[in-house]
């Protein structure tokens, strides 16, 4: 079987060489650019992001990124957001008193996570719904989070035909936060599955074997 | 359900290659930061510290090299640090494949760098590392605790309680609290020093110094640690990181 291409949406976000690493070591093609056909046409297309949310939405943005992911969940086609990159698919976000719109495929706010002890940083497991091919064989892992803000309300409602997302949730000082969102072609995860060891490796082989290959 | 404590070993590394001898079995090269990442990895290590040591220029270009290599082939988290000075620093170890970094001295004589790193790249990526001792006669701080320079050996004239609560407030995300009265001795950790700064800082805690057998970790985290760093412990292999784990879990801690 050939390797889908996947493409690592380059728009000058930090540490993405692991990402890259982590994704052809799960089997994909991997290309890091900003090109937008490229990011158009490949069979995944991966968005990360660290820092801060007002600066991933410029950068994502400065790139035409949200074109080139609106475009391709508009066919369908799979779009994998991690850490920040899931965080800047929700409505807005609120970071030091700043409200930044977001991309918006999903209705909800960033906001500051409430527990004692923040960034909420290291190993924690999560509660994956039941079906969910992300955490297919990895459902009692712990995955590495790093982060200050999450999504701690789902508001997401979905009726009759369409089939309902799957979230999976994680918990940190008594606050719970959405750790991953499975909704049709579009996945994200809070957490970083290139820093996760073995599980890690499994999910993103999980979401790899899921595209159609070139 | 509940974050792991983290078990972090730090590999101290002078132009690309660990100092401080490492006395595993089975290591074509003892000596090799990748390799030895690789097992550390393979043993259960929740994070990799890299602290180089490098006094030259060219010293620092081949840890930037040892930091890609080790980031292409382990999927843990890195933290390097030692001679990281300005905002560019901090750049070029990101892009090497570095996910956080350690600031020291630099910070110290210029604080504002704290909140520069945390403003442009994040306070996830900024752990500040703190050398603090007992403060002697001549340096007394109001917590008895000071913040050295040097390898511990100068003092720079800080509380370190008050130090490290005010790099948490400049945008730190972590703070890597290493007890130099302790480091070397393995009598355990400085729970002491531990316990006042969990009490000022609401960001996650690494202890370090003076681990000298698994059974001296759980009291760090029962002071309020959130992660455990040592070196030479697990270098020459007097505990093993799964015994670590086996006594945090023994205490009740959770761990991966």
């Amino acid at each position: 079987m050939t390797a889908p291409p996947v493409v690592v949406l380059d728009y000058g976000s930090g540490n993405l060489r692991s990402a890259v690493r982590a994704l052809e070591r799960a089997g994909a093609d991997v290309t890091l650019t900003a090109d937008r056909a490229a990011a158009q046409e490949a069979a995944g297309l991966v968005v990360p992001g660290v820092g801060a949310f007002r600066s991933c939405v410029e950068g994502i943005r400065s790139v035409r990124g949200h074109e080139v992911i609106g475009r391709r969940l508009a066919g369908g086609r799979p779009v994998l957001g991690i850490c920040v990159g899931m965080q800047v698919l929700f409505e807005h976000g609120v970071e030091h008193g700043e409200d930044t719109a977001g991309l918006d495929e999903w209705p909800g706010v960033v906001e500051r996570l409430q527990a004692p002890v923040v960034p909420h940083m290291g190993w924690n497991t999560v509660e994956a719904p039941e079906g969910s091919l992300l955490f297919d064989g990895i459902e009692d892992e712990r995955f590495y989070f790093v982060h200050s803000y999450g999504v701690r309300d789902w508001t997401l409602r979905t009726h009759g035909r369409t089939r309902p997302p799957l979230v999976t949730w994680s918990e940190h000082g008594g606050d719970r936060f959405v750790a991953a969102v499975e909704n049709g072609p579009l996945c994200a995860t809070q957490f970083h599955p290139e820093k996760s060891g073995d599980a890690g490796a499994r999910l993103l082989a999980n979401w790899v074997g899921s595209l159609k290959a070139a | 359900m509940s974050l792991a404590v983290r078990v972090i070993p730090c590999l101290d590394v002078d132009g690309g290659r660990v100092v401080k001898g490492v006395n595993f079995q089975g290591l074509r090269d003892a000596g090799d930061p990748v390799e030895l990442a690789k097992r550390y990895d393979a043993e259960g290590a929740d994070e990799l510290t890299f602290l180089d040591i490098s006094a030259s220029h060219e010293g620092r270009a081949t840890t930037m090299e040892i930091v890609s290599a080790t980031a292409e082939q382990v999927f843990i988290p890195l933290t390097v640090g030692g001679g990281v000075g300005s905002v560019e620093d901090v750049d070029r170890l990101l892009r090497a494949g570095a996910d956080k970094v350690a600031v020291n001295t630099a910070a110290i004589a210029r604080p504002d760098l704290v909140a520069e790193i945390a403003d442009r790249f994040g306070s996830q990526v900024l752990v500040l590392s703190v050398d603090a001792r007992r403060a002697g006669p001549g340096t007394a701080t109001d917590s008895g605790f000071e913040v050295t320079t040097h390898g511990g050996r100068t003092s720079a004239g800080l509380d370190a309680i008050a130090w490290a609560k005010q790099a948490a407030d400049l945008g730190a995300g972590e703070i890597l609290l290493n007890a130099m009265d302790a480091d070397g001795t393995r009598e355990g950790f400085d729970v002491d020093l531990i316990r006042l700064v969990r009490a000022e800082v609401s960001i996650p805690v690494i202890a370090s110094g003076g681990a000298g057998a698994a059974e001296h970790f759980p009291p760090a985290v029962e002071a309020g640690a959130d992660a455990v760093l040592a070196a030479s412990v697990f270098h020459f292999g007097t505990v093993a990181i799964a015994e670590v784990k086996d006594a945090l879990r023994g205490a009740g801690h959770a761990v991966r």
